[in-house]
């Protein structure tokens, strides 16, 4: 009996995942609803409102998919997943897309078989202690316990960078970033260590910000971005390019508040192409030609999205840094719409 | 009027596979056996194919890759060099060592409570009975997160233990030897200064020091067996017993002194250093509240197994021994648990499984057995899924079947010998 159960949840699983290997867009469209995979809960990137409603700066990006793809942005439906369920949710197709703070790396990109659609948040691994700790450098850490996310890239450079360093620390594994924040609260570690801009938003969340500092070290390069299965390409060039269609859109200076006033007055060649006025670009795609002007309207460009999130007026007052555009010394850098 | 009893025996035809009782249900159970050996072998082919689908394979090469990440609690040497194996090998460690330390005290302190639950005295057998209502009702899970909540909430913080200005926060309990911090419990450890050479194996290394005592001890307890032996044959044949207290005292304690001593053994006591307690034996509050509660809610299962056990013994066993003049602790250690053994032990050996089983759920305290390591992080760090679980899913199978062998043996070897 309990075999036939197992074997039955098992074939269950082995028929969904077939199913979704068909075309991704058509399966999206069918359902009329985009299966978007994301944070259980991180202040500003994804986390549920008072109302119950996901904001944040990735879910943003789900919005602006669903947006170009059905022009509604409120056809997503939100799965939460934690560092550990993420990737099995998108490789058996539970998620149509992850956007959930994922680091892009080699092995998650050839081994498990994941494609980056780009990178949104070009980020690094710190630690946060608090203040009264006394603590003023990472290198200082020697002995202490420290927080760790299980399942994440910075498990395994938080091993690298004792180790370099020949000093020792006791780990203490946990689910996710809630939980994190209560065992670093009650004490039970010295440190909380994840990506800098996750330290932000934990911080902010935290009863007294003031009490805690975010270490001066960067120990990693943690490139963020969406990403989608292999083996569906059209469906990556969507995510993509809707991507670098509000990262465009910043770049020629396309706001939610402007977009239908360009839209009407503009002569450059290749606004009219994102926007969908003159060429076919959509139709490359599977998509309405007005697709990138839907993502852009529904909650404005690449710079909107992160200062109405994460920026400089919201609680966890991140700057742009890195994620500022090429012109203005950052890395953020779409490739010509032509 | 004579019947031929002996009939030409039917040929044996196709149709009598269905229509002769003889053959139906041996027909019946083959169709059965090869409709469940399609449907596994289509169940099978069907993961494979859809693996293949998604370019993924089945292939536990990555168990011999690098780890790269650190486990808190390791009883066997480990670093993040290690291989996945072999952090799945101290996970599995891990998982036996909180098993065996629960599935002991639970079944103590489930035999003590089992018995106090038939107390006379109204109190301790109610007592005893809101105790066992209480754990056995409530998810294992709860009682896991509400101990390990207790600890991290209501002890001071290791910093509170510094002592500034000649004042420190928090005091350590036991003479200075003890520190219950919101982390671990930090209590002094046993240390050889000229301990025996240790036998290293790539597995896990031998320290022949504890071998030595080990033997040492069990060979003192043996004599002090042949000392009270005699002393037994003396006061039968004499009909005085030799005063023996002092020899067995002797016997038992000074060839182990003696040889700790020589080894030059002392206590090291945690001391706060930096972050957190350095030196003795620190045990991790993940560790100790998943042990706390298994042991606690296993206890009340017990209780009540014993208690059934004890029951089900006739009322004319103890009867007899009271007719005999056995006092009523005798009564119980000589007469009845031997005999409620019988009943006691078979679902017993089914709670110590459970129990085994339910170390799993140190996940919620991120306990790092078994599930924790190859079921978690390296699940989670390689993208094995399929691998990991089939992997961790035998080796549960194979504890749990090694456990059953042996309390088996012990059934049938303390069950009622029929001849």
């Amino acid at each position: 009996m309990k075999n036939t159960v197992f074997f039955g949840t098992l074939a269950t699983g082995a028929l969904l995942a077939g199913i979704a290997a068909a075309g991704t867009l058509d399966d999206v469209k069918a359902r009329g609803v985009l299966n978007c995979g994301v944070h259980t809960g991180l202040t500003g990137f994804g986390a549920p409102d008072a109302n119950g409603d996901y904001q944040g700066f990735d879910v943003d990006i789900c919005k602006a998919v669903a947006a170009a793809i059905f022009g509604d942005q409120s056809k997503v439906k939100y799965v939460p997943t934690t560092g550990e369920t993420r990737f099995t949710a998108l490789a058996s197709g539970e998620v149509d897309l992850l956007v959930r703070t994922s680091t892009w790396t080699y092995s998650r990109d050839t081994d498990l078989k994941f494609d980056w659609a780009g990178v949104n948040y070009y980020d690094g691994q710190g630690f946060m202690v608090r203040k009264d700790l006394g603590v003023s450098s990472a290198k200082e850490l020697d002995g202490a316990t420290i927080c760790i996310q299980t399942g994440t890239t910075t498990e395994l450079n938080l091993a690298d960078y004792f180790k370099s360093n020949n000093i020792k620390y006791t780990p203490v594994t946990v689910a996710d970033d809630a939980d994190a924040q209560r065992q670093f609260l009650a004490g039970a570690c010295d440190a909380y260590t994840t990506d800098a801009s996750g330290l932000a938003a934990s911080r902010a969340t935290l009863p007294k910000p003031d009490d805690y500092v975010i270490l001066p070290e960067i120990i990693s390069k943690e490139p963020l971005g969406p990403l989608v299965r292999h083996g569906d390409n059209n469906w990556g060039d969507i995510v993509r390019w809707t991507f670098y269609a509000l990262l465009a859109a910043e770049e020629k200076g396309i706001t939610k508040a402007n977009i239908e006033e360009v839209a009407s007055s503009t002569t450059d060649p290749e606004v009219r192409r994102i926007l969908g006025i003159e060429g076919d670009e959509g139709k490359m795609m599977g998509l309405d030609n007005n697709w990138a002007k839907n993502a852009i309207a529904a909650n404005g460009n690449y710079g909107e999205i992160f200062e109405a999130n994460i920026g400089s007026a919201t609680p966890i007052k991140l700057a742009r840094g890195l994620n500022a555009l090429w012109t203005q010394g950052g890395l953020q850098y779409s490739p010509p719409f032509r | 009027m004579a019947v031929a009893n002996d009939l030409p025996k039917p040929e044996f035809r196709l149709s009598a596979l269905i229509y002769d009782t003889r053959y139906r249900a041996i027909t019946i159970q083959v169709i059965v056996l090869i409709l469940a050996l399609l449907f596994a072998a289509w169940l099978m082919e069907n993961v494979r194919s859809n693996l293949a689908l998604k370019g993924k394979d089945i292939d536990f090469s990555f168990l011999w890759r690098r780890a790269g990440y650190d486990i808190g609690q390791h009883l066997i040497p480990y670093t993040n060099d290690s291989p996945h194996i072999r952090a799945a090998f101290v996970g599995l460690i891990n998982t036996m060592v909180v098993a065996v330390v629960a599935s002991i005290l639970s079944t103590i302190l489930g035999v003590f409570l089992g018995v106090l639950r038939l107390s006379k005295n109204w109190i301790v057998s109610r007592l005893v009975g809101v105790y066992v209502e209480m754990f056995r009702n409530v998810p294992l899970l709860l009682w896991i997160i509400l101990t390990s909540a207790i600890f991290s909430e209501s002890r001071p913080q290791p910093k509170d233990f510094k002592v500034i200005d000649g004042v420190a926060k928090a005091d350590m309990s036991f003479w200075n030897s003890v520190a219950i911090t919101n982390r671990s419990s930090n209590v002094p450890m046993p240390v050889l200064d000229r301990p025996l050479p240790t036998i290293d194996t790539p597995w896990f290394s031998i320290s022949t020091s504890l071998v030595a005592i080990a033997v040492l001890l069990g060979a003192s307890i043996w004599a002090n067996r042949l000392l009270l032996r005699r002393a037994t044959a003396i006061q039968q044949a004499t009909g005085l017993r030799p005063t023996t207290w002092w020899q067995s005292t002797a016997i038992l304690i000074v060839p182990t002194l003696a040889a700790l001593i020589a080894m030059g053994f002392h206590l090291d006591y945690p001391v706060f250093k930096g972050f957190n307690f350095q030196g003795g034996l620190s045990f991790d509050h993940a560790f100790t509240s998943l042990t706390i509660s298994l042991t606690l809610y296993y206890a009340a299962v017990t209780a009540e197994i014993v208690r059934s056990g004890i029951q089900a013994i006739s009322r004319g066993q103890s009867e007899a021994a009271f007719a005999l003049g056995l006092r009523p602790g005798r009564v119980m250690s000589l007469i009845i648990l031997p005999q409620a053994l019988r009943v006691i032990i078979p679902p017993m050996i089914s709670q110590w499984l459970s129990l085994t089983k339910d170390t799993s759920l140190g996940i919620a305290v991120s306990y790092l057995d078994l599930r924790g390591t190859l079921g978690g992080i390296t699940l989670n760090q390689t993208g094995r899924e399929l691998e990991c679980m089939v992997l961790m899913m035998m080796i549960y199978l194979i504890i749990s079947l090694i456990i059953s062998a042996i309390a088996n043996a012990y059934n049938s070897s303390v069950k009622l010998k029929e001849r």
